[in-house]
């Protein structure tokens, strides 16, 4: 197997072939803010949290889909990606309808630590305030559209790992949504199996357990990882997961 | 002479006033310190000029509190946003996401005990905006003090840092929503 030789931040730093910049900034203890990215789904780039400058080309690369060539000269803590960043934060902020203080996630969520992160002291954009549905069908579970930044975790996660394929994205742009097979309730979704997987890589509070109130749900987001692992290389082991 | 703080209440449940007053002990201080010249806990009827702080509480939610917010632009030196609802519309703002004349049937004709009717421009109550929005959307804000509502020590650290001639930059331990 080759190895690649390149330069994040001004370090030397080698890849194996096929990994991504992400892969190997987690790898060195480099930390990048990621979204809609979770160890052991598929790369998807949708997010563009993780975002990096590749010398040479005045374009932004996503650190999870792009992998690194020989003498590459990676950027990952510019002020352009900074900027950037925030106004990701911000888009999404301004696009949903995230009201923390009464929220099931409440100090567990991924986007109020990313909001934290970026230094997200108030949102520039006007809030656009759009009137999304909430799914309560389902005997365990509820999807809160309000909430969601279309990461597609859930629906990685049960096309991938569960094998049901009850996700997917219905609408284009501002209309996308997360809809149960065939855009109906999912109470009445014969391809659910109830397993949870979904309610549990969440990174807000859309997808949440009946029952729990503000700031109760706790999600846990590394075990997709280990289940992976175990499936593709018979190891049962927990392995520690950087972002948690 | 001390310096001139005022605090208001539009759109918001008083809560971050509340958690005002769990500065405690440290009221007292405070209290040596500034002239507090216009607060829902003073009984001030008119906002004044010339104040050096003014801490905002709540979304711009009605007329009354779009007006009260442009005379404490004009009347102020710094205006804090003053916790979730003034920085992002947070529960104020809940309503946004539904037809205004469907939110004021379902308050004023649906729940209505009696006299079932929506307040229009012959009622002497402010008029509903369309749809409730963060201060900065309406006026330059200079900080926000997030949290529902800010702790105390978030508001004391701010309000400190003030009363040395400084504008607060809140460490990273204090920016925290909800």
């Amino acid at each position: 197997m080759s190895v690649i030789t390149f330069i994040i931040d001004d370090e030397h730093y080698s890849a194996k072939e096929g990994d991504t910049i992400l892969q190997v900034t987690r790898d060195n203890k480099i930390h990048i803010p990621t979204l809609c990215y979770l160890d052991g789904l598929s790369t998807f780039g949708a997010c563009r949290l993780c975002v990096v400058e590749i010398e040479g080309s005045p374009k932004l690369f996503p650190a999870c889909t792009t992998k690194p060539t020989e003498g590459m000269i990676v950027r990952t803590k510019t002020d352009r990606l900074k900027r950037y960043r925030r106004m990701i934060v911000e888009l999404l902020a301004s696009e949903g309808n995230h009201q923390c203080a009464v929220c099931v996630v409440n100090g567990h969520c991924e986007l109020q630590n990313l909001a934290y992160e970026v230094g997200l002291d108030h949102v520039r954009f006007p809030y656009l305030f759009p009137h999304k549905s909430l799914d309560a069908t389902h005997k365990e579970f509820v999807m809160d559209r309000n909430r969601c930044v279309l990461c597609t975790r859930c629906v990685r996660v049960c096309h991938e790992v569960e094998g049901a394929h009850v996700w997917d994205i219905a609408g284009r742009g501002i209309n996308c949504e997360i809809i149960a097979d065939l855009n109906q309730p999912w109470g009445t979704s014969e391809s659910c199996t109830s397993c949870g997987k979904c309610v549990r890589v969440c990174p807000t509070g859309a997808l949440f357990e009946k029952g729990a109130s503000i700031g109760e749900m706790q999600k846990e987001r590394g075990f997709i990882k280990f289940i992976v692992n175990a499936r593709n290389k018979s190891e049962w082991v927990h392995t520690a997961h950087e972002e948690e | 002479m001390k310096p001139r703080v005022a605090t208001a209440w539009l759109g918001g449940c008083s809560g971050c006033h509340m958690s005002f007053l769990d500065l405690d002990e440290r009221l007292i201080e405070l209290a040596e310190k500034i002239d507090l010249v216009y607060s829902p806990i003073a009984d001030v009827k008119e906002f004044p000029e010339n104040v050096d702080v003014t801490l905002v509480e709540g979304a711009v939610a009605n007329s009354e509190n779009e007006e009260m917010a442009h005379i404490i632009r004009k009347n102020s030196r710094i205006v804090i946003a003053f916790g979730d609802c003034a920085t992002t519309g947070n529960v104020t703002a809940m309503r946004n996401s539904f037809p205004l004349a469907e939110v004021q049937n379902r308050s004023y004709i649906d729940l209505a005990d009696k006299n079932p009717r929506i307040p229009d421009e012959y009622v002497t109550i402010a008029q509903l905006l369309k749809t409730a929005k963060p201060l900065h959307e309406i006026i330059k804000v200079d900080v926000w003090l997030h949290g529902c509502p800010p702790t105390a020590d978030q508001i004391w650290f701010a309000i400190s840092e003030l009363l040395q001639g400084k504008i607060p930059v809140l460490p990273p331990a204090y920016l925290r929503y909800g």
